[in-house]
């Protein structure tokens, strides 16, 4: 069992797009799209659920109105600021329950709170995909992309690859994203922010100890960048797993809501099945050091 | 001597679940009495710092020897503090890691993996 | 007065769209809400005058008052604590600073120390003044951050927020209180499902929004039908141009480039429009 997450750093650089086309060409792999805020994946597979989850994420406050004294100990203690004039603001509750330890009146309880939903869907050929969506402005993204990812290996069939969509940034739902991962491939993009960007992607790969390859997406529309880029990669020993050939083919796919491998004669897709290739070969070579081991 | 194997099901022959502080269940083997006592991870669906409450139950339950595939270093500290002796296992099933144990054919963790590699996450997730 | 930048989706354009706003509006002051990943100044190139660390409260017990009852262990909500043989151990990096270990304790032994998570930047560039917050690698959560950040600010300022993408925590740490919200989006599929989740965002916490379309073209229609539908003003849009991308990429200010700074002037001046419109149905109110 294999898994490979696909992160970017900064948002819309064409992980998704990615994704979905090594999700088409892994046919047998399990999917799991972790960018539960803005989950995206979905759009192109058709899929039909099978499971439907409420999940509940976070906990928080509740003041029994009749059991309050109005003594304001709670909103004192509330390092959140989640207490004004005895009501609890559900947004900014932690659900740390130190308003509950204080209250002499236990008037305030803690309430499982619903943060999301979590699905398991199937996918052409019984393949399944793993997927959720947070509950707007709520908490407890990390954990939901545990869940997602706990319900892909739970699912799984064939014991062979796990294809994980990530989220953006470097926050707590994308360390939940790549840690345990075998492999993490950043999309970037030849800018100033997708290199700055990049640099911290990659920093928090290392800090987890994750193998980090990197892919630059539409490289061609700024060839400088993309030569700075891949010599930044070269100099701190990244691996470069591919270029990717700005193509109008990929927004046409996206249009069509279908991978962009599916267009034949399209560089991108070109570019993208050969860095599959590249990037399973690998996996598989790690495989077998480790089974010999 | 209590031996506490991280598991995914509840019986001996359950394969071993190799994340510990997201385990599913412990099984407890008691090697004098050769009793098994599984108990559900309380950890694992903790709001982050899984390791750390896995490792405080398994404290609780005054095991001596914890057989798991990777340890965090939150998980190692309390475990360390306690006492508790930790060994690695490849996979395989419960009664098979206690039998390899039993042999001392299983190694000590000596370090921990980076912290979140069975896949917990941090702080409360935010 | 606090403006926020924001896109349910990653990379429709946020940033560009957030400084060269900054850029144009009078009195502007731009502050990079993206604490992992503050993208602003490359574009604004500032100098940074003034760093200052943000810093969390996290526990740390008095071993000699500690009578090991293991009551603040089972109160953490967050297992940042934990009790062995008797001592309390402590896991500063878990900890969320909620302080109510130093309730629950019985023998008064937890009292508090800080906790570094990241840093505010402070500066001038693009003849603005920039702040930027910077989370550390390794740190989850960045809303304290964002906290104190906004608890800087001058009132008599336009304050443009760069904000997080996606649609948790953060995103609300950084909206919270503001007076109006753009929403940067594009007319793709993903652009249009991650719109409505902005929007329901913004919905949720009551702040009125007009939306930018970006890299605007054909599909446009079905994002002005949304908007519509939602009774979302469209406040302009920056067409899908290669010379665009490269200005960006480069980490130009498109403001000022005189092929494509109209845009931006019109963004602008819709938005002191509907600025000054839901001023006026404030007053009324």
């Amino acid at each position: 069992m294999k898994q490979l997450v696909i992160i970017s750093g900064k948002g819309g650089t064409g992980k998704t797009t990615i994704a979905g086309s090594f999700s088409y060409l892994a046919r047998d792999a399990t999917v799991a799209d972790c960018d539960v805020e803005a989950p995206n994946l979905h759009m192109l597979m058709e899929t039909e659920d099978i499971l439907r989850e409420d999940f509940i994420g976070a906990r928080v406050a509740e003041i029994d109105s009749k059991k309050c004294t109005r003594c304001g100990l709670c909103q004192e203690a509330c390092r959140f600021d989640a207490i004004q004039d005895f009501n609890v603001n559900g947004l900014a509750c932690e659900g740390c329950g130190t308003c509950s330890a204080v209250c002499p009146e236990g008037a305030v309880t803690m309430k499982d709170e619903l943060t999301g939903w979590n699905y398991v869907s199937l996918g052409e050929g019984g393949r399944v995909f793993s997927h959720a969506r947070l509950e707007i402005g709520a908490e407890g993204s990390g954990k939901l992309v545990t869940r997602v990812r706990k319900k892909a290996l739970e699912y799984d069939r064939k014991d062979e690859l796990v294809i994980i969509d990530g989220s953006p940034g470097i926050g707590c739902a994308v360390i939940a994203s790549i840690t345990g991962c075998d492999a993490a491939l950043l999309v970037t993009e030849p800018t100033c922010s997708g290199l700055e960007d990049l640099k911290r992607a990659l920093s928090v790969c290392d800090h987890f100890g994750i193998r980090a390859f990197v892919c630059i997406n539409k490289y061609d529309l700024n060839e400088g960048m993309a030569e700075e880029i891949q010599n930044y990669c070269l100099q701190k020993g990244y691996k470069m797993a591919g270029r990717v050939p700005y193509d109008e083919k990929v927004l046409e796919a996206l249009k069509a809501k279908k991978p962009v491998v599916l267009y034949s004669g399209s560089p991108a897709a070109g570019a993208i099945r050969k860095m599959y290739k590249m990037i399973t070969g690998l996996l598989e070579e790690d495989g077998h050091v480790n089974s010999d081991s | 001597m209590k031996i506490c194997i991280t598991s995914s099901g509840k019986e001996m022959g359950s394969a071993v679940d190799l994340r510990f502080g997201r385990c599913k269940y412990f099984c407890i083997y008691d090697t004098e009495s050769r009793e098994t006592k599984v108990l559900e991870n309380a950890g694992a669906y903790s709001q982050g710092g899984a390791g750390i409450a896995a490792a405080q139950q398994v404290v609780d339950e005054g095991v001596e020897v914890l057989i798991t595939g990777n340890l965090g270093p939150n998980a190692m500290r309390v475990l360390k503090a306690a006492g508790v002796k930790a060994y690695r296992t490849e996979e395989t099933d419960v009664a098979r890691a206690v039998m390899m144990y039993e042999a001392g054919q299983l190694q000590p963790i000596e370090s921990p993996v980076s912290a979140h590699h069975g896949m917990q996450n941090k702080r409360g997730d935010k | 007065m606090l403006i926020s930048v924001l896109s349910g989706k990653g990379g429709t354009g946020k940033t560009t769209v957030a400084v060269n706003l900054a850029v144009l509006l009078k009195n502007a002051c731009y502050v990079d809400c993206d604490v992992e990943e503050p993208n602003g100044h490359i574009f604004l190139n500032p100098v940074y005058s003034k760093s200052e660390r943000v810093e969390v409260m996290v526990p740390a017990i008095v071993k000699e008052k500690c009578s090991g009852c293991g009551e603040c262990v089972r109160f953490c909500y967050f297992n940042a604590l934990a009790l062995v043989k008797g001592k309390v151990l402590l896991f500063p990096e878990v900890c969320h600073g909620c302080g109510g270990c130093i309730h629950v304790c019985t023998q008064n032994a937890v009292t508090e120390d800080k906790k570094d998570i990241g840093r505010i930047d402070t500066g001038v560039g693009g003849g603005l003044e920039c702040i930027r917050g910077v989370l550390e690698i390794g740190e989850p959560v960045g809303v304290p951050i964002i906290k104190k950040m906004k608890a800087g600010l001058r009132e008599d300022r336009t304050n443009i927020l760069d904000c997080p993408p996606g649609s948790s925590c953060t995103v609300v740490g950084a909206i919270q209180g503001s007076s109006y919200a753009v929403l940067v989006t594009e007319p793709t599929n993903f652009g249009l499902h991650d719109l409505e989740i902005a929007v329901r965002l913004v919905k949720k916490l009551g702040i009125p929004a007009g939306v930018v379309i970006n890299r605007s073209g054909e599909g446009d229609e079905r994002i002005e039908e949304y908007c519509n539908t939602e009774g979302i003003p469209v406040l302009g849009r920056i067409p899908f141009a290669r010379g665009i991308a490269e200005v960006y990429s480069e980490g130009g200010l498109l403001a000022e480039d005189a092929r494509y700074s109209k845009y931006f002037e019109e963004i602008a001046h819709r938005l002191e429009e509907v600025l000054s419109r839901e001023a006026a149905c404030y007053y009324k109110r």
